[in-house]
């Protein structure tokens, strides 16, 4: 059953030839032998969880299940959870209990699923390596030695060692597509706006986006199509009729052009990821679809201007985090000011700190024009230019990261090396783009590789089919890693 | 450009967060690493360009001005670090 696709543990749930109940125990058994390798999950809610299974039971029952009645899933803990912890693994939030979940959360409860927990993260999704955890680094489970990717780590690694079947996650700047990528999944994160980030605890609002990670783009499809769907409480959701975002999968795949960026294959990738990616576009070839060479000549911007937009936005939306309301509180100050400082002083990482740092220092007089709105004129740019590739070509592919997992601690003491492995997946988010990574095959020391695709906005259910396809033809996303 | 520890000192206190010893130290010369990468946005001519806020080109909607949340004092000030009477406490301010 731990390997089960969705399509077959919801065939099992309606044949009755197994209980959600039966699913849920499994599931936190497992988690139960296994957690302690990775570190994957933060919190886990064993009787929610059967409470949950026993209510998506008599709905099988009662004739009343959708696809996803009775799965077992994850959140990442970026969302919030009514009544459970909800803390972005941050002490700041260490016992925060949300009062309230956010919409992905409660799309997911009406479908049927069941929570079962909630994952490890980077602190406030603020990171690549899951390392920036108050909880503690989550593993990989392929090389317990090497990180999961963040900032959704938690999740990916979760999914890949068969905790759960499938995980939310959220990218910023390639928080799902990373940490899918090196942990031998399939993660999505849709067009910005097709989420709704509301009760997703904000990190950059203008390129946060909610995603799912899940061993096949076959399983990802219905689970992102639930999430989905507009929402009047994020002003940034995008009113558009809910969509079945599997709708394409199985379709022909022939004549497809895949458009390379040139700028995606020059110096800076490894070499054992080149020849898995390169292995993959034959692949493709091979199933009827065509590469042509396009370019994106604004691709090196990317990094700096996220690095200005991302921490502008951070610093403003981490200013509610005051001790006031929620959250820690120091025990001991002298004055208001003074309760305000130590309270984020003893809340925040590192990490977190040195961002809203730069934000506040982008923001602050005299900078403004020189900084956030330089960037956002490089964020034009860059969607111009994807926008010209789509001209040429329907989705666009690469490397999801220039590297396959690297070792813990390896890039801890400099975020500029940490940051430069987020080279290929920023720019999607400038653009606000939707792309997925799905497993291409394995590197040195059988660790995986991702392959990215990029879609033209709302191309999901075209992303998801093309890496369906590739998912018939190979079985690089049923490879499991060995455990023990 | 480069950051100096006074400067380093003053957006922490803008951003209301307290260095501890050693810590601005630290915190500068990783800020001097992040900014070498972000001045290589400098070098761009972006004249005329249009700065780009959000993917999608939205307006604010708008709704009807009526009462669309109940309630729930209770539930949002459980998870206070200092409620009293419907009141979240905080150091004097005023004397």
């Amino acid at each position: 059953m731990l390997n089960a696709s969705l399509q077959e543990l919801a065939s099992a749930l309606a044949d009755r030839r197994i209980s959600s109940v039966e699913l849920t125990r499994s599931v936190l058994d497992r988690i139960a032998a296994a957690n302690p390798r990775t570190n994957a999950f933060v919190h886990v809610d064993g009787d929610g969880a059967l409470a949950a299974a026993a209510a998506a039971d008599a709905r099988i029952a009662a004739g009343e299940a959708g696809p996803l009645t009775g799965i077992p899933l994850a959140h990442k803990d970026v969302f919030c959870t009514e009544g459970m912890p909800t803390t972005c693994a941050s002490k700041m939030l260490a016992n925060f209990v949300s009062p309230y979940d956010a919409h992905v959360v409660a799309q997911l409860k009406k479908a049927g699923t069941v929570l079962v927990g909630k994952t490890n993260m980077d602190e406030f999704a603020m990171g690549s390596s899951n390392e920036n955890s108050h909880f503690g680094a989550a593993r990989n489970p392929w090389d317990t030695s090497r990180v999961p990717g963040g900032s959704s780590g938690g999740s990916a690694a979760a999914v890949a060692d068969g905790l759960i079947p499938i995980a939310t996650g959220t990218d910023t700047g390639g928080s799902v597509r990373q940490p899918a990528s090196f942990c031998g999944v399939t993660g999505i994160k849709p067009t910005y706006g097709v989420v709704s980030r509301y009760g997703m605890i904000a990190y950059a609002s203008s390129l946060d986006q909610g995603g799912v990670l899940g061993r096949s783009a076959a399983d990802c499809a219905p689970v992102l199509s639930a999430m989905a769907g507009f929402d009047p409480r994020d002003s940034t959701s995008l009113e558009r009729p809910a969509e079945d975002f599997g709708r394409d999968l199985g379709k022909s795949i022939e004549g497809l052009k895949i458009g390379l960026p040139r700028e995606y294959f020059g110096e800076g990738m490894d070499a054992d990821v080149r020849a898995a990616v390169e292995a993959a576009l034959d692949t493709y070839r091979s199933l009827g679809a065509v590469t042509v060479d396009i370019e994106l000549p604004n691709s090196r911007l990317a990094i700096p201007a996220y690095y200005v937009i991302a921490p502008a936005e951070a610093s403003s939306n981490l200013s509610r985090f005051d001790g006031v309301r929620y959250g820690h509180r120091a025990a001991e100050y002298a004055d208001l000011a003074e309760m305000y400082c130590r309270s984020r002083a003893q809340g925040f990482g590192s990490e977190v700190k040195r961002r809203i740092l730069i934000g506040t220092y982008v923001l602050s007089h005299g900078y403004y024009d020189a900084y956030y709105l330089q960037a956002q004129k490089l964020r034009r740019l860059i969607a111009d230019d994807f926008r010209r590739a789509f001209g040429q070509c329907d989705v666009i592919a690469g490397p999801t990261a220039p590297t396959t997992a690297y070792a813990l601690g390896a890039k801890c003491d400099d975020p500029v090396q940490m940051y430069l492995g987020d080279i290929y997946t920023v720019a999607i988010n400038l653009a606000g783009l939707p792309a997925l990574s799905l497993p291409a095959g394995f590197g040195d020391g059988g660790l995986p590789v991702g392959l990215q695709l990029i879609g033209d906005y709302f191309a999901e259910a075209r992303l998801l089919n093309a890496a369906h396809r590739f998912q018939q033809a190979t079985d690089w996303h049923l490879a499991r890693p060995a455990g023990e | 450009m480069s950051l100096d520890i006074d400067q380093v000192k003053h957006v922490a206190r803008l951003a209301r967060i307290e260095l501890g010893p050693g810590e601005a130290e630290d915190a500068l010369a990783k800020l001097n690493g992040i900014f070498d990468l972000v001045e290589q946005m400098q070098a761009v001519d972006t004249s005329g360009v249009e700065p780009m806020s959000h993917p999608q080109e939205l307006y604010q909607r708008l709704r009807d001005d009526v009462v669309t949340e109940a309630d729930r004092r209770d539930a949002f000030q459980r998870v206070a670090p200092a409620t009293e009477a419907g009141l979240y406490l905080v150091p004097r301010v005023i004397e």
